[in-house]
């Protein structure tokens, strides 16, 4: 499976954020978009998850599953973190287990260390517990493409091995990772692409 | 289980939390109606005459109030680009809202209304087919409310704009389920017809509201 942008233009508001924007992503590699502040690693992720129509240029997944979209394979982890805060840590994340379709639920929950506060509402939860319960998405519904902006924002530590540690075995697993970040996210991202400033290679 | 029945169960068990929106609507529809005796003054008759049309104009008035939230809140904490990627498409996504807002908020309304029309006056014999008109008629605005609560998603002042673009399209509704209860009291003729129609429009709006609203959340989660 091969993950392969061509061309790809992007225009919010009039102005143009990127264009000819190519790339390849093979699976078990993954894409680190880097840049400063506006250069699109955002906008370059949202559209890969279908979220956002690319003014010009393709996106598509080769040898994957024919009969679906990139945005049914993939997981995409956005700024907001997706969660009710009325319902609980485990009603959270049971509903996406079963709408997505997955399942393991308590493991999802033990791996991120959610376990004890399961009971908890999520209206209780720090930025950093909120984060992990939006991060624990990736584990409830297998999906091949992994699409996160800016993960590790106010996660701790112990908590970035972890998912360092869970980066790495969706890429050993053959799955597709892109993340923009600026900080380090402890996993190596064989393919590269740095954003901003007119041009982008 | 299907993803349709726990996104509709999982709406339910929100509203039911926080609980506010169903109260303020229930609220809202006692004190419209509540006030207006007091401004038309103690006529029984008149009371009586204008109450099914009051009893609907309120609803729909109450019924709007909430429906700002079908999306709101999900697209304000990011749950919506998950499900733009899920299992179902984003038509039936807005389809199993609006369904969720129809049973949690437009039910309690017209469980209500019997009881409000109390206060009206309204002749006995009109009872029957109001709560008829009003279980065939409130899909109706929930999946019209729709439209408009997708098109506003982004908007901070929403809520009255959504107003103003969701009331005109209630007016057949309004026509439609007031002209059966009067039928019903005082004839001439049945009120079957249009109590036909009023059931088209809502399986109608069932259909193409879902579309429309889905092409909205499209635009807005770019």
């Amino acid at each position: 499976m091969q993950l392969i942008g061509e061309k790809l233009t992007c225009v919010r508001g009039g102005r143009t954020v990127f264009s000819g924007l190519s790339f390849k992503v093979a699976a078990g590699d993954g894409l680190l978009l880097t840049g400063p502040n506006g250069a699109g690693k955002s906008s370059l992720l949202r559209m890969i998850a279908g979220l956002l129509r690319p003014q010009a240029g393709t996106l598509r997944l080769s040898r994957g599953p024919a009969e679906r979209d990139i945005g049914e394979l993939c997981h995409f982890i956005g700024h907001a973190n997706g969660i009710k805060r009325v319902l609980t840590v485990e009603e959270n994340l049971r509903f996406w287990s079963g709408y997505l379709g997955g399942e393991g639920v308590d493991k999802a929950l033990a791996t991120l260390g959610l376990e004890s506060i399961r009971d908890v509402p999520a209206a209780l939860l720090s930025a950093g517990q909120a984060r992990r319960l939006a991060l624990a998405r990736l584990l409830v519904a297998p999906r091949p493409l992994w699409l996160l902006d800016e993960p590790t924002v106010s996660l701790d530590a112990a908590s970035q091995a972890t998912f360092a540690r869970l980066i790495r075995a969706h890429l050993a697993s053959r799955g597709i990772v892109a993340a923009a970040t600026h900080l380090p996210l402890g996993a190596t991202f064989r393919r590269k692409l740095t954003l901003g400033k007119g041009g982008s290679q | 289980m299907n993803p349709f029945v726990l996104l509709v169960a999982r709406d339910l068990k929100l509203a039911w939390r926080e609980g506010g929106a169903v109260f303020t609507a229930l609220g809202f529809y006692l004190a419209v109606v509540a006030m207006l005796p007091f401004g038309l003054g103690p006529d029984l008759n008149l009371l009586s005459r204008i109450a099914p049309g009051v009893l609907w104009v309120a609803l729909l008035l109450s019924a709007l109030l909430s429906v700002d939230r079908i999306f709101h809140n999900d697209f304000e904490d990011g749950a919506l680009e998950p499900m733009a990627g899920g299992p179902l498409p984003l038509e039936l996504v807005a389809a199993a809202k609006s369904l969720a807002h129809w049973l949690s908020t437009g039910l309690p309304l017209v469980l209500a209304a019997p009881l409000l029309g109390l206060l009206l006056n309204l002749p006995s014999e009109a009872y029957g087919m109001l709560m008829l008109t009003m279980l065939v008629g409130t899909p109706a605005v929930s999946f019209i409310g729709s439209i408009g609560a997708a098109l506003t998603l982004g908007l901070r002042r929403g809520g009255l704009l959504l107003s103003l673009l969701i009331l005109p399209l209630q007016v057949p509704v309004l026509i439609f389920a007031v002209s059966a209860v009067t039928v019903s009291v005082t004839g001439p003729g049945s009120p079957l017809p249009a109590l036909a129609i009023l059931a088209a429009l809502s399986l109608a709006s069932m259909v193409l509201a879902p579309l429309a609203a889905a092409a909205a959340i499209r635009m807005n989660l770019q």
